[in-house]
């Protein structure tokens, strides 16, 4: 027989009481909620339409994120330049930011009465009350999560595969495109699905900011938010749904980042 | 390689470089030409400057001051401001690691290069296969690096860097990833390579029998500058240094010249003992003999040879057919013998033996 290992013990303890914890809300929202309850609050529009909404315009956001976030990334990863702590720190401010201080300050920058509210509305862009405004907000909360992930993943990759690159006769941008994305992309989807978790999860910087209009601006969160004051029952389906929509995006990605460059794994 | 690229009067042009830049320790500064078709070989310690010489070739580094030209190309120039970018020098490239994408199979690691040029995935991967075919490892065509062994990471490395025909190669210790076996066929490959080679090659190697081996001339590099250069067997023969008698592998003593009778050199050997040479000196000076100059006798002997030492054996160590043994004198020195006579000489450390060499051999250099 072995002789006691507390240490173990402890550990596999520890383990048990956090995958509990951890899990133990997540299976009461699918244990509180009747399954015809589920299918029923599927056919409410009300719910309908903030399920859409919320994934349309986290899909936009996430573009935005993406198009403007790798490149940034790239930057930050490949450029030593006076600075560049300071613009790193202020990039990932929003990641510690309470989202409803994100919300206000959001407000205070692009609302009406914000800094360059006035310049917008001469452009005739509204954001307040707006999807557009729920994408802003999305982006402004989600974007830190993808652009530190990304430099993370650029600043992993061998220097000499992309001088490699170059010499082979290819330009700064195909070399971004052709070994950077491809070498670092695990790491970019990892940080393309936190970044989607966090915006699908997105509550008060979007409704300080954009407010919970029913079809424009309120989001599935924020739908639970308001069926939680009238109807239990509905919240808990429409959590539900969102549950299932987050575990499984959680999965997607990591099949995907393991699937999507044989030449990458076990390196 | 197919059809002759057109711009082959440029692939016929040599390269010639001229850099200064500042590099931690020391100060890079170097000038150097290679005609096409011809390779030199940049042999010096680690840190010494040499990579950076081929990463200022390839465009990736741009230094202080300085010019590139290869042929009537001109890629550097700081003075008139000129910087062509890496993409448009066209090097072909092989790195110390061989730097493989790692995401890319063998065959489209080799056609990565001349994709713009070639037309079609089917053609691509035709002539990358031709290419790999050329290296011996077109089998390996669908297998990804980490799955290859040194040797043939090396093959597709160099298929990759020749496959858009190259305006120049330049080689960073392209054999020194790869395990000893490997590394004797591994070299007498490349030397092929380099024989039919109608560029421009700079090849950089910390290892003096691999420049001799590969490089039609060898520059000695030491702290960013060059100390000799000219073919390998007049640097081993007329080192002009302690350091470059060294790199070539010769056993170094120190002592002080002075005049002889017959015309030769008396050298006293710090630390005891005295030799011969046909060189002229005076003064403190380094004395420089190849390993295999030496022989070892029974003590008590009189061979022939002008130059005695009475030694003990400190090392054996076999290198195939031949032994390289250590020796302590008055200073420490290596002789090189037949595995045969090692036996018959019953060479085990401790034995005293005697070393002897020609004072022909010994190579003097004012120190």
């Amino acid at each position: 027989m072995s002789a006691v290992r507390p240490f173990r013990a402890i550990v596999t303890v520890a383990l048990a009481f956090a995958l509990c914890f951890l899990t133990l809300p997540v299976v009461a929202i699918f244990a509180g909620t009747p399954p015809g309850e589920l299918v029923a609050s599927l056919g409410d529009p009300a719910a309908l339409d903030a399920l859409s909404l919320s994934l349309q315009a986290t899909l936009a956001a996430l573009a935005v994120i993406v198009v403007v976030g790798a490149p940034a990334a790239y930057a930050l990863a490949t450029r030593s330049f006076r600075g560049r702590s300071a613009v790193i720190t202020l990039v990932e401010l929003p990641l510690v930011l309470p989202p409803a201080v994100a919300g206000i300050a959001l407000l205070a920058a692009l609302g009406p009465q914000g800094l360059l509210g006035g310049w917008l509305e001469d452009a005739g862009v509204r954001l307040v009350f707006e999807t557009a405004g729920v994408i802003v907000a999305l982006v402004f909360v989600a974007a830190p999560f993808f652009i530190s992930q990304a430099q993370a993943a650029f600043s992993a990759v061998d220097r000499t595969w992309l001088d490699a690159s170059r010499t082979l006769g290819a330009t700064e941008a195909r070399t971004f495109l052709s070994v950077m994305v491809p070498s670092a992309l695990p790491g970019l989807l990892s940080g393309l699905a936190l970044a989607w978790g966090r915006a699908l999860g997105e509550f008060g910087a979007t409704l300080i900011f954009a407010g919970s209009l029913s079809g424009v601006t309120q989001t599935a969160p924020l739908a639970i938010y308001e069926l939680f004051a009238t109807d239990l029952n509905a919240a808990l389906a429409l959590s539900a749904v969102l549950v299932a929509i987050s575990a499984a995006l959680l999965l997607s990605v990591k099949l995907v980042g393991g699937r999507v460059a044989p030449g990458l794994l076990a390196r | 390689m197919g059809a002759r690229d057109p711009l082959s009067e440029e692939e016929g042009a040599a390269l010639e470089l001229g850099a200064e830049l500042r590099l931690g320790a020391f100060d890079l500064e170097i000038e150097l030409a290679v005609p096409a078709g011809c390779c030199l070989a940049l042999a010096g310690p680690s840190g010494a400057g040499k990579s950076t010489v081929l990463r200022v070739v390839a465009g990736l580094l741009r230094p202080d001051r300085g010019n590139v030209r290869c042929g009537e190309a001109t890629w550097l120039d700081t003075e008139a401001g000129i910087d062509l970018p890496p993409e448009l020098r066209r090097c072909g490239y092989v790195f110390q690691d061989y730097a493989l994408f790692p995401h890319l199979r063998a065959w489209q690691n080799v056609a990565y290069g001349p994709r713009r040029e070639v037309r079609g995935r089917a053609e691509r991967r035709r002539r990358a296969e031709a290419l790999l075919e050329r290296f011996g490892v077109a089998h390996l065509a669908d297998a990804y690096p980490r799955t290859l062994s040194g040797g043939e990471r090396q093959r597709v490395a160099l298929a990759r860097a020749l496959a858009p025909r190259p305006r120049a190669l330049l080689l960073d210790e392209p054999l020194a990833a790869l395990d000893s076996r490997t590394r004797a066929a591994a070299t007498r490959e490349l030397a092929s390579v380099l024989r039919e080679a109608e560029v421009p090659t700079l090849l950089v190697t910390h290892d003096f029998a691999e420049a001799a081996t590969l490089g039609d001339t060898v520059a000695v590099m030491a702290e960013g500058k060059l100390v000799q250069r000219g073919r390998a067997a007049d640097l081993a023969a007329r080192p002009v240094s302690a350091f470059v008698a060294d790199l070539t592998g010769a056993v170094v003593l120190s002592g002080v010249a002075r005049p002889g009778a017959e015309g030769l050199t008396l050298v006293d050997l710090d630390g005891g003992g005295a030799i011969a040479s046909v060189d002229h000196a005076t003064g403190p000076v380094t004395v420089s003999v190849f390993p295999w100059e030496i022989a070892l006798e029974p003590p008590g002997g009189s061979g022939s040879a002008r130059n005695r030492l009475a030694v003990e054996v400190a090392s054996v160590t076999e290198l195939g057919s031949r032994v390289r043994v250590g020796l302590e004198g008055p200073q420490p020195l290596a002789a090189e013998v037949t595995a045969a006579s090692a036996r018959a000489l019953g060479l085990a450390p401790g034995r005293t033996v005697v070393a002897t060499w020609k004072a022909a051999a010994t190579r003097l250099t004012s120190s």
